[in-house]
């Protein structure tokens, strides 16, 4: 396993800047989540690693190397698609021992068995190694093709999307299924997502990506509870944070050079004591919790609340701001003293 | 009143049945939802009502009509397949008023009705604009306005969100929740996914294997599941399902899951069975050293308000739902209590709910 970084990289397709001057460095064992919208430069990014693009500017390191104009066979590197890629008329046990053929890899086929049947144990597809590849559902295809990464402990892993095609139920089995090898493989993973609640769960540290540009790197808790900007609070959390007025009765005095306020749903109270009224637009009861829909005053907020509580579509209720220190946002949209 | 009754409907196709014996009716403005696994038989009942299948045997009446016969377009409703594929030459008011030209009504009813809805949905400034240049909650908005422009004494959709991702399926969901509490119509939502049956439904119906297994208000079944499947189905992270050991009189109030005695409702009937299943919600355990059972921390998944940590014990892999200042580490030995009074006991053998005093609590205790 290794470091792996990219130092002042730029790529341009035509007029587009696809990544903008970006500098990060990936951790030996780190698990790296790069988060962020359609057409943000995730996927860029990742291949930018993998040598599937070349930067126009900058340079590519891994493991201290610079690799920079290396072709992707020579970086050592495993890339896992969206789409599985698998050999379609190769069995499962096969699909996944094909790294270990190289040439190059004097691996005996004692070693190979040994190692794709670990392989296969851990990702619970043991018992389908002879079946061909075309005779698996989506969620044992998307196994193998993890597997077939995995199987041999390259320097740098790369996944782009890889549970995106699967059904909630897998994907969360996945999810901690590959945190767990991760820990024990100490492997470097950079793993491209849209999904909030995938970044936040596996993630060691996130990178915000906005229109090529890294805006942000932390902890899944230093992204949600210090966001930087309000593009950056705006991709974390379910329902999103609120972004108030800040005349909004309860909040506490404001910085000079604050214009709103963000407030997470979880710090919205409602049936408060005091506070202003608002109109219940909408109620929905989760199960474990209720999310509601409120208007104050014209602003349409949520609220993140118990399972059980008391509250109709179409009345009102009185609201209250539980935190003493909402997120500020000042005109430019960037969090208060993060000039 | 566009009440649609479903009287003992069932469907074959050759040999497979794929609805048996469903008897249930959709209320007059209710937001009914469909919800099962791929295969259950929740689209084929949807088409039935639609018209677009026969059924093999029983009755369904729309508004106190007897349409099982009828063809579709005899049928007042209005079927929304895909809700977000729009006529790309077509501009807004071209999109909207679409289902009304076809129609053919009067030009002005057409200008007037196409400017009523798309004031509901405040699109109204754009409807001279091109449907390509417009953000993707504009383009939802305009298809709706298409779907509900009509009219229809119900809507029927089937899976509309489907092909969006997560965090505009959420935007979507709660939209056409407030668009329901608007106009007030008959819809009948078929998913299979269970957290946009919940944020939506006034009553979600559950099916599996061509049979209805429950239908309630979505925190009631939430709650109160009848069966094993249906509390399964329904939650995410889903409920645990813990081994323990049956043969209970009426009246327990513990059962013992792998030598832990666990505290659950008082039971109202006596469990035959030597084998049962504890259901547990993920917020209905709790990490405290006080606990009755033990485990090793297996994973903790940071989600913002708050974490997620499975825990591997002598009943398995359980997953707990806590605050997340809750401080724990991988690896860690800690103590697990459980909500009692929210637990459920499955018969084993039948997969059944034992009843329980959780059950006969009011519906909204």
């Amino acid at each position: 396993m290794a470091e792996a970084s990219l130092i002042g990289v730029t790529r341009r397709f035509g007029p587009i800047t696809a990544v903008d001057e970006i500098d990060l460095v990936v951790a030996d064992g780190e698990f790296l989540v790069l988060l962020g919208p359609t057409g943000a430069g995730k996927t860029t990014t990742l291949r930018l690693f993998a040598g599937l693009e070349l930067p126009d500017r900058g340079r590519v390191e891994i493991g201290g190397d610079d690799v920079t104009v290396l072709p992707p066979s020579a970086r050592d590197v495993a890339f896992v698609f969206q789409q599985y890629s698998l050999y379609p008329h190769y069995t499962v046990f096969d699909n996944l021992a094909f790294p270990l053929r190289a040439p190059g890899r004097q691996l005996g086929s004692d070693a190979i068995k040994r190692r794709v049947g670990e392989i296969a144990e851990t990702l619970r597809i043991a018992h389908k190694l002879q079946n061909r590849a075309t005779e698996l559902s989506g969620g044992e295809m998307q196994r193998v093709a993890l597997g077939r990464a995995l199987v041999r402990t390259p320097s740098l892993f790369l996944m782009d999307e890889p549970l995106s095609s699967l059904d909630a139920k897998l994907r969360e089995e996945l999810r901690l299924e590959l945190k767990r090898i991760q820990r024990d493989l100490g492997a470097t993973i950079i793993f491209v997502t849209h999904d909030q609640l995938e970044a936040m769960t596996l993630a060691d540290r996130i990178g915000i990506l906005r229109e090529g540009r890294l805006v942000q790197t932390g902890t899944p808790q230093q992204v949600y509870q210090c966001p930087t900007s309000v593009y950056a609070a705006q991709r974390l959390g379910s329902p999103p944070i609120n972004l108030l007025r800040l005349d909004t009765e309860g909040l506490p005095q404001a910085p000079a050079t604050a214009a709103r306020a963000g407030v997470r749903p979880e710090d919205i109270a409602v049936a408060a004591e005091r506070g202003r009224e608002a109109r219940v637009l909408a109620v929905e009861r989760l199960g474990g919790e209720t999310v509601a829909l409120l208007d104050l005053d014209g602003q349409t907020l949520h609220a993140l609340l118990d399972a059980h509580v008391r509250l109709e579509e179409g009345a009102t209720t009185r609201i209250a701001v539980r935190t003493m220190e909402p997120i500020w946002f000042d005109h430019d949209d960037r969090r208060v003293g993060h000039g | 009143m566009a009440e649609i009754r479903i009287d003992n409907v069932s469907k074959h196709f050759g040999d497979f049945v794929a609805v048996r014996g469903s008897t249930f009716t959709i209320r007059d403005g209710e937001f009914f939802v469909m919800l099962g696994p791929s295969g259950c038989g929740k689209t084929t009942t949807l088409r039935m009502v639609a018209g677009l299948e026969i059924p093999s045997g029983g009755r369904i009446t729309l508004a106190g009509e007897d349409v099982t016969m009828k063809r579709g377009r005899e049928r007042d409703i209005a079927f929304v397949f895909q809700l977000f594929a729009l006529y790309p030459h077509m501009n807004v008011r071209q999109n909207i008023s679409f289902p009304l030209r076809i129609q053919g009504l009067p030009r002005r009813e057409i200008r007037e009705r196409t400017e009523d809805v798309a004031r509901m949905l405040q699109i109204d400034h754009l409807l001279a604009s091109a449907v390509g240049g417009l953000s993707s909650g504009d383009r939802q908005r305009v298809a709706l306005g298409r779907a509900i422009v009509r009219r229809a004494k119900a809507f029927l959709m089937d899976e509309p969100l489907g092909a969006l991702d997560a965090e505009f399926r959420e935007l979507m969901c709660e939209e056409l929740r407030l668009l329901h509490n608007r106009i007030g119509a008959t819809t009948v939502y078929v998913t299979h996914d269970q957290i946009e049956a919940m944020a939506m439904a006034d009553r979600v119906c559950v099916m599996n294997h061509a049979e209805v297994l429950q239908i309630g208000p979505p925190l009631e079944v939430y709650e109160r599941p009848a069966t094993r499947f249906v509390a399964g189905f329904l939650g995410s992270p889903s409920m645990n399902f813990l081994p323990a050991r049956g043969g209970l009189p009426k009246g327990a109030r513990e059962v013992d899951v792998e030598g832990s005695m666990i505290r659950m409702p008082e039971t109202r009937a006596p469990l035959e069975t030597s084998n049962a299943m504890l259901g547990a919600r993920p917020e209905h355990i709790s990490i405290s050293d006080a606990g009755p059972m033990r485990g090793r921390v297996f994973g903790i998944e940071y989600m913002g308000a708050r974490q997620l940590v499975t825990v591997d014990t002598a009943a398995g892999r359980l997953k707990v739902r806590t605050p997340n200042n809750v401080r724990v580490h991988y690896g860690e030995m800690v103590g697990l209590e459980f909500a009692s009074e929210r637990l459920i006991l499955f018969d084993a053998a039948t997969d059944r709910a034992v009843p329980s005093a959780l059950f006969s609590e009011a519906v909204h205790g």
